[in-house]
């Protein structure tokens, strides 16, 4: 019965150890903003940050967070890094369906903590995991130098 | 603060309670439905504007209304419209034409989704309840102004009748009335009251262009906040008490049959819940996904797979090619094309090929169901809200009035949700389920069962004078007929007016053209995919006249302006976007790759668009996009931004599919899995992309799907002109381009 911190909070949760985070964060915590995409690691839509570590969490074992810091896209107002991201997010007017944002802040606000004035090759490396069939590419590339700059 | 758009479900009002709410203006309209929409020719809609209540029950007042607006007595303004949002940003741009002639703030307005509701909304099957075929500002443009105009008129009235002055006197402004004399002003909702007493005025008039304050500016989209939180409900975000969660399979093999299963390995999970079994799929249910997913692993389904288990894409593609022998239904006859090709000079053939594509939605393909007590409840996103109430009301035997549709935001739609198959599969599942029960699609089952965007073969022939120039057209388009099934009105005379769309109106001045079309049918499910028939045939249109330009030794462009002298709006968006791509100058070398530019033009969805792709091609045949500039000419513009946005998409979805896609099958199989061998666009591979606007006061075009429809013909084009090879068959990775 692993007990797991999300943004803060600890659930101990009856579920299987193999059982990947996704799931127990929509199906059994509750927390539906991370998305189910590909399941296989090749889309990024269930991006969260584990210590801080962009992660897709369709292949990631509960077994193999518990103890460590899980955060969600939830909580990331409360993240300055996250705050900045979304506030750009709104301002380039990124969203289209919206299905894959999530995602993307997660491994935006990532990117943007460790490499705080990323260069275009380096937003190239961070995001291309991150899939978004309505293609806002360029919307997000302008959102992550606009919150580059805000800093 | 943003306007609350409430896309959720759970919210919606129903009518009966929208109706009955104590007080204020209600008004109901009628947005015009798909086939009105459909042709794009066409006068824009009028609305026919009434008392919601009085409107719901005047048989003679022919348009029933299906769409409401409501002013309370606190002055906020609801909207509640069949529109879904999907990304093209509908929630954005529809309020700000409300909002326009209604004279409110824009964050005044609250957007509510209508909930299906035959019945009450009166619009039966694809009446009105279909969000598609880049519609939403093209149908709704005069009908939701004129509904704010009237609503307005009437407010001022009210407020004159008040003040005992010339209603002339007065003017409304962010959501008050205004006596200019005396100074006096009351909100819209100290007048609401009174307005509803009023009758509904027939005239009103609209503002004039130059008078507009919202329409045309950028405005940001009202649906952010929600959908950069982790906030914004998609139908698989849905979560019931007690509700299970379900993992499908579907027989591998279109048409086949479930023959045995094993449910007690499936059952010895810790989790599962049940396992369910269909003619042709089952159901394993559990207390969440990772449970349904270990108890389908555990069991080995049999199918008996039937007719279809030697399917390949090879015989498929054998049985278009032996109907393109036939002579097909005659769309557009100038002239005596048969003639004039054979007594010219010169002549051109050629076949081109597009493959069968998959939508491959961001969100799988999912549906939530509760199904007890003689009522129905389903959570899902749909383009369709009524044809998914009907699907359901035929499954379970239940009248439409116990079935109810909770519309979500759809997280991608692509024409893929304007089909109700998997809202079908998720009612059969709940009839069999104990309690209500999410069905998730993977993204293997979503595009392994996914309906395709039809694998299209073209013939083609031109017959050219000795000055090159085409004397005779001829195009027969050979593949599924889409509308035959979802719109049989759609088809007359055997033409499927879209699978010809693009190609019947090809814009070039050619004396003699013949097009026709050959419905071939296939095992193979079929289905609308952004930017449905002139994606098809505008890359066809816009490649073959490349090859013509190619073999006059002509520059494409200027072979082009001098085929479309008559075509001013189409001669304005394709120079300015060769002008804007600097088309006279030469591309910058790359060392090592091989560098190329190619246009297009086209008149689709009601929008005027030329776009120019500039490519580069490696050694080892991979094809880089390197900028793509685009100029569009779509009418008057509601949100700018909206529309730079959804070209931006439309180009990402177009080059991705262009370059890479293809549905293959082999034994009775789709051989696609996942993103890993369904390869999508992504952010290191996408193009900069430059959208040029043309001023215009025209009625408003469609802007979800021309981008779409550009894009191929611009990137084979710049192909051809890189490494001279002509691409006819789509993906470009059909072809091996190694230098
Ligand atoms: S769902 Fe995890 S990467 Fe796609
Ligand atoms: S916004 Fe729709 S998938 Fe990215």
């Amino acid at each position: 019965m692993p007990a797991l911190t999300v943004n803060g909070k600890s659930h101990s949760l009856d579920v299987p150890p193999d059982m990947p985070l996704l799931w127990a964060l929509r199906d059994v915590i509750g927390l539906t903003g991370t998305k189910f995409g590909c399941g296989i690691a090749a889309c990024g839509a269930c991006m969260v940050h584990v210590d801080g570590q962009p992660t897709p969490s369709c292949v990631t074992p509960v077994a193999a967070v518990v103890g460590k810091k899980i955060v969600t896209i939830e909580a990331m107002d409360q993240d300055p890094v996250g705050r900045r991201v979304q506030t750009a997010w709104r301002e380039a007017d990124v969203v289209q369906c919206g299905y894959c944002q999530s995602g993307q802040i997660m491994a935006a606000a990532a990117l943007l903590a460790a490499k705080p004035r990323p260069s275009d090759a380096d937003i190239d490396a961070a995001m291309a995991g991150n899939i978004c069939r309505c293609g806002t590419y360029g919307r997000i590339r302008t959102a992550i130098k606009r919150a580059a700059e805000s800093t | 603060m943003n306007a609350v758009v409430r896309a959720l479900g759970e919210q919606s009002t129903s009518r009966r309670r929208f109706l009955q709410g104590g007080g204020g203006l209600l008004l109901g309209f009628a947005l015009p439905g798909f086939g009105a929409e459909q042709s794009r020719n066409e006068k824009p809609p009028e609305a026919a504007v009434g008392h919601a209540t009085r409107a719901m029950t005047q048989e003679s007042s022919g348009l029933e209304p299906n769409a409401f607006i409501r002013i309370d007595r606190a002055s906020a303004v609801t909207l509640i419209i069949h529109k879904v949002e999907m990304g093209q940003g509908t929630f954005t741009s529809l309020p700000m034409l409300l909002a326009e002639e209604l004279e409110v703030d824009l964050q005044q307005v609250k957007l509510e989704q209508a909930p299906a509701d035959n019945e009450r909304f009166g619009d039966p099957l694809l009446g009105g309840q279909v969000t598609g075929g880049s519609t939403s500002i093209r149908a709704s443009w005069n009908p939701l102004r004129q509904a704010g105009a009237t609503a307005r008129t009437m407010l001022v009235s009210a407020a004159a009748q008040r003040w005992k002055v010339d209603p002339s006197t007065c003017t409304a402004r962010n959501g008050v009335v205004t006596h200019q004399g005396s100074n006096r002003s009351l909100k819209y909702g100290e007048l609401v009251d009174a307005a509803a007493k009023l009758p509904v005025p027939k005239d009103v008039a609209l503002k004039q262009p130059k008078d507009f304050t919202l329409i045309g500016k950028a405005h940001h989209r009202l649906d952010s906040p929600d959908k950069i939180d982790g906030k914004a409900q998609f139908g698989i975000d849905v979560r019931l008490p007690n509700m299970s969660v379900a993992a499908i399979a579907i027989s591998p093999v279109p048409g086949g049959k479930l023959q045995a299963v094993e449910d007690k390995k499936a059952m010895a999970v810790k989790g599962v819940r049940q396992v369910i079994k269909l003619d042709r799929a089952l159901a394993v249910l559990g207390d969440h996904m990772w449970a349904a997913k270990q108890g389908l692993a555990a069991l080995s389904p049999k199918w008996n797979e039937g007719p279809n288990a030697t399917l390949t894409t090879a015989s498929l593609v054998a049985g278009l090619r032996a109907a393109s022998e036939k002579q097909g239904a005659v769309a557009r006859n100038d002239g005596n094309t048969e003639k004039a090709i054979g007594a010219a000079p010169r002549k051109i053939e050629a076949i081109y090929e597009m493959p069968y594509l998959a939508h491959a939605t961001m969100e799988p393909m999912n549906c939530t169901v509760d199904l007890r007590n003689g009522l129905c409840e389903l959570w899902v996103g749909t383009q369709v809200p009524a044809l998914a109430q009907g699907t359901a009301a035929k499954l379970t035997g239940l009248p439409l009035d116990k079935v109810r549709v909770h519309n979500h935001y759809l997280g991608g739609g692509f024409g893929r949700r304007l089909e109700t198959d998997f809202i079908a599969l998720a009612v059969e599942i709940a009839k069999q389920a104990r309690g209500p029960v999410k069905v998730v699609y993977s993204r293997e089952d979503d595009i392994q069962h996914d309906m395709y965007r039809p694998y299209y073969l073209d013939r083609m022939s031109a017959g050219l004078d000795d000055k090159y120039l085409p004397v005779g057209w001829f195009h027969r388009i050979v593949g599924s007929s889409i509308m035959a099934r979802f719109a049989p009105a759609a088809v007359q005379n055997g033409i499927d007016a879209d699978a010809v769309e693009g190609a019947k109106d090809q814009p070039y001045a050619i004396p003699n053209v013949r097009v026709e079309y050959v419905r071939h049918e296939s095992p193979v499910p079929t289905a609308f995919w952004r930017g449905v028939g002139a994606t098809h045939n505008i890359w066809v249109v816009e490649s073959f006249i490349d090859e013509l330009a190619a073999a006059a030794k002509q520059d494409p462009l200027a072979y082009r302006q001098g085929l479309l002298k008559d075509q001013p709006r189409m001669r304005t968006v394709l120079d300015l976007a060769a002008n804007k791509a600097g088309w006279s100058k030469p591309l910058r070398a790359i060392e090592g790759r091989r560098v190329g530019r190619g246009i297009s033009v086209q008149f689709a969805f009601g929008s005027y668009m030329s776009q120019v792709a500039e490519i580069s091609v490696g050694a080892d045949g991979e094809v880089q996009v390197h900028r793509v500039v685009c100029a569009v000419d779509c009418g008057q513009i509601v949100n700018p931004d909206t529309v730079i946005a959804q070209i931006e998409s439309g180009v990402v979805f177009g080059l991705g599919a262009a370059l890479w896609n293809e549905v293959t099958f082999d034994k009775g199989r789709v051989q696609q899995n996942n993103f890993t061998d369904y390869r999508v666009m992504r952010i290191n591979e996408a193009p900069a992309i430059e959208v040029y606007m043309v001023k215009s006061n025209d009625a408003p075009g469609g802007i979800g799907e021309p981008g779409t429809s550009a894009i191929a013909p611009a990137l084979t084009n710049a192909i051809f002109a890189a490494t001279g090879q002509r691409l006819r068959k789509l993906p470009v990775t059909a072809t091996s381009l190694k230098a």
